[in-house]
């Protein structure tokens, strides 16, 4: 098929067309960059949180009688050693918060000791005690686990920071970057001249903040802290969740009346909760990108209609000289090309310009190249698809229509 | 003869029901998404004390790090220190004054069988309710003498009320936290401010607590703060060296007589500061901010960064749709050339058929917005859904009169524009020209 005719004919009547064309490009413009917050919100709602999250839960304790410190320790003692010992349970810790929970501590790192260094690496602090490595389902990749006496109770009036931590591997690489070997012996300091010691390394262990960029930086730090608040993560043999928190709730509501047990959630509550915006943003955009699409469809299909309508005689004309139903079914089919086409085009710059000014006035991430192609593809495909029925209708026009006046 | 413009338009789209609806369809799409984003960002960017704009601050102070301002560009910490926000209370320079903290309680209801639960509560000022104009169903705020004698009182939100009380005038009975019997004096009417400007340091859009109780009961008590604490320096153990430090976790707003006065408040809290300088406190410069709440919501940035992007977004589709109505409406008008035509050249002056066709565009623009306020509705609704696990989202979705005027403003002013041009290539049909072919 000539290109030729089809080009001058199209430049017959330009407005038509030209609106057709903006219109697929502005719709590829809201695709890409749609998509493009779509995969970067995907990609972080994925990240595996360290956790062995299908056999995990956590639940907070709360007394509210008046304990003195020792009581209070005997209490979580007594409670950890309850929880441990039942069957099902692999471990179970007590600690001030857990990946993607939202809510934590963090503190700022640095390797020279003094209040004037002004480079630190920021990281999340998990307190507690040799049981929480194998709570958190980590992998040790490097020296090993804390022994129960590097494990201590916080003092009062005492803010001694202890002297050894278990890092995750992304702290140590920020945390050391010119460290080749291992991080195990390294000394870091907190709260300007507590030195730290690195006692191990664990591949895995999100901070409890999805959102923040450090998230993948964590540490364990081997304190047992005295409050009538305590939360406990409890990691369970695969089947065993369910039949143990009813279990675990009732024996800690038991063993002491004055306090009440409360936030029992398993991680995949605590998983959907911390990247419910994220999920929600996704169902959203891909809504307006369904629908967008429907629309410039219908529109494709509608003005496409009129155009056969309007061309009926010099269709019929055409088949009257000989033109096969092929040849006009094509020449549509074309023409829907060359417009997408230039829409594309046009989509492709506007989507990159939008982009651009989406990264520098909202905290977004740059579009990834080859969501460009993959629109143009997308949209060639609605194009041509929006296009074959109108074709198809045109192709069935017969050749008598010619002789008659319209 | 508007009349007349209106029967033909109305044969017109009649004619062509399948292209019509389309084009009604299009526009009230596109009002629906763009509106339903616009109805969320106008209600997230609400200032609920824009009355009081010109007499309420919010108060900062800068204790921070000699090296390393709070946030840069040398911003001072959001939030005010134990000594600092005591001190200014106390001293009551400001017509009024309020410093507040979050934290919580084990509430034990009355009766055997109820079982205990922990609430989230603000220890606060006498001031607070008065300053945010909160509303009492019963009783009121307790008195200022309150906030020195650390008497056991509390104000309780009407939910909490209905849940210990059931709804009664609960003024004078009592209730149980953590052990200690408290005096209620007050219960409030709903009250719901969003953002909550009060406290924006956690969620702006949570509810407000539900339990008040006088902020030096709250210390003597040894109450932790359960919102944002941040810390410059290593405090030492205990509450009494928390309270000491320059650890920031106290919010503190003042209410001004008038506007003028904010100069005498500001130049105030500059003394004070040299005060403390020269006992070794505030190593920065001197750097301190009285914010108005329209001023703190913006610094604060209350409006999630999402939303401009959804905006953009929606914007951008409402465009879609509005090409593809120009383009249909054109499709339109170049099919009826030959009535045009016809009518030019019995007499139809460019003007006459100009106000036919805008009519025609008018009708489907209203109906479009008219369908559009329902598409916003739904559209709402689809955020609420997608949002569920947020118990604050039904407050965002809310469309009031403003925002269902301006869906329909919006939906005509979008038909008009998009019918100008095929209104326009339809006037300028020559008389002659269509005729001649056929």
């Amino acid at each position: 098929m000539n290109i030729g005719p089809i080009w001058r004919a199209m430049m017959k009547s330009k407005a038509g067309f030209i609106l057709i064309a903006l219109q697929i490009a502005v719709t590829m413009t809201i695709m890409v960059n749609a998509f493009a917050i779509i995969q970067e919100r995907a990609n972080n709602a994925a990240r595996a949180s360290g956790l062995d999250e299908t056999n995990t839960f956590a639940l907070a304790s709360t007394s509210f009688a008046e304990y003195d410190r020792e009581n209070i320790k005997s209490l979580i003692d007594e409670d950890l050693a309850l929880i441990r010992g039942l069957p099902g349970v692999i471990n179970a810790v007590a600690t001030n918060s857990f990946p993607l929970r939202q809510g934590g501590w963090s503190m700022g790192l640095q390797l020279e000791p003094g209040s004037q260094t002004t480079d630190s690496v920021g990281s999340a602090i998990y307190f507690v005690d040799e049981h929480g490595v194998d709570t958190f389902a980590s992998n040790i990749i490097d020296g090993k686990n804390f022994t129960p006496n590097q494990v201590a109770w916080s003092i009062e009036d005492d803010d001694t920071w202890p002297a050894d931590a278990i890092i995750t591997e992304a702290l140590g690489e920020d945390l050391f970057p010119d460290e080749e070997g291992s991080y195990v012996g390294k000394t870091f300091y907190v709260n300007d001249d507590d030195p730290v010691n690195v006692v191990g390394v664990i591949e895995k262990l999100q901070a409890p903040w999805p959102g923040w960029s450090g998230v993948e930086k964590s540490m364990l730090v081997p304190q047992r802290r005295v409050s009538e608040f305590q939360r406990y993560v409890v990691r369970s043999e695969p089947g065993y969740r369910d039949a143990l928190m009813p279990q675990i709730e009732e024996l800690l509501s038991k063993s002491n009346k004055d306090r009440i047990i409360s936030a029992m959630t398993i991680m995949e509550e605590v998983r959907e909760s911390a990247y419910l915006e994220d999920t929600a943003l996704i169902k959203i955009l891909a809504f307006i990108v369904g629908m967008l699409t429907i629309i410039t469809g219908l529109g494709i299909v509608g003005l496409a209609s009129f155009n056969v309508s309007r061309r009926t005689r010099q269709i019929g004309i055409r088949r009257a000289l000989g033109a096969t139903k092929p040849a006009i079914v094509s020449y549509f089919m074309l023409e829907n090309f060359l417009i997408s086409s230039i829409g594309v085009v046009v989509g492709g710059i506007l989507s990159v310009a939008l982009n651009i000014v989406m990264v520098e006035n909202f905290s977004l991430e740059p579009l990834a190249w080859y969501v460009i192609p993959v629109a143009m593809l997308a949209l060639w495909t609605v194009g041509q698809a929006a296009v074959a029925g109108p074709a198809r209708k045109a192709s069935n026009i017969t050749p008598a229509i010619a002789t008659r006046s319209s | 003869m508007f009349r007349y413009y209106l029967k033909l338009s109305m044969l017109s789209i009649r004619a062509n029901p399948a292209l019509s609806l389309l084009m009604v369809a299009a526009i009230a799409i596109g009002i629906g998404a763009c509106m339903s984003i616009v109805t969320v960002r106008y209600v997230m960017s609400d200032n609920p004390l824009a009355h009081k704009n010109d007499v309420l601050y919010h108060v900062r102070l800068d204790n921070w790090n000699p090296d390393d301002p709070y946030d840069e560009p040398n911003e001072p910490p959001e939030q005010v220190t134990y000594l600092d926000s005591t001190a200014l209370h106390q001293a009551g320079q400001a017509f009024r004054q309020t410093i507040s903290f979050k934290s919580s309680r084990v509430i034990q209801p009355e009766g055997e069988d109820a079982k205990p639960f922990q609430e989230e509560l603000r220890a606060t000022t006498a001031d607070f309710f008065t300053m945010f104009d909160v509303p009492f169903e019963f009783g009121s705020a307790w008195d200022a003498a309150a906030d020195q004698s650390e008497e056991r009182v509390v104000v309780l939100s009407s939910e909490m009320n209905q849940r210990l009380f059931g709804s009664e005038d609960s003024v004078g009975r009592m209730m149980t936290m953590n052990k200690e019997l408290y005096r209620v004096v007050g219960v409030l009417a709903d009250w719901m401010p969003v953002p909550k400007v009060y406290d924006l340091n956690n969620n702006p859009y949570e509810k407000p607590e539900n339990i008040y109780t006088p902020f030096s009961l709250a210390v003597s008590g040894e109450w932790g703060s359960s919102g944002n604490n941040s810390c410059w320096k290593p405090t030492g153990g205990g509450y009494e060296a928390y309270l000491a430090s320059e650890c920031i976790w106290i919010q503190m707003w003042v209410e001004l007589e008038n506007a003028s006065e904010k100069g005498a408040y500001l130049q105030f809290l500059d003394d004070y500061v040299e005060e403390q300088k020269t006992l070794g406190r505030f190593p920065r410069e001197l750097n301190n901010r009285l914010d108005s709440p329209a001023e703190w919501l913006v610094y604060q940035e209350v409006v999630d960064d999402m939303v401009g992007v959804l905006l953009s977004l929606a914007v951008l589709f409402l465009v879609v749709c509005l090409l593809n109505t120009i383009g249909l409406l054109l499709a339109k008008v170049m099919r009826r050339s030959n009535d045009i035509s016809l009518r030019r050249a019995l007499g139809a002056s460019k003007s006459a058929l100009f106000s036919q066709y805008i009519t025609e565009a008018g009708i489907i623009g209203i109906a479009g917005g008219v369908a559009g306020i329902g598409m916003t509705w739904l559209g709402l609704r689809g955020i609420e859904n997608a949002f569920s696990g947020y118990d604050y989202i039904s407050y965002l979705v809310t469309m009031d009169w403003t925002m269902v005027l301006v869906a329909v403003a919006l939906a005509i002013v979008s038909a008009l524009a998009a019918a100008l041009y095929p209104t326009w290539r339809a006037c300028s049909v020559s008389p002659a020209t269509t005729l001649r072919i056929q």
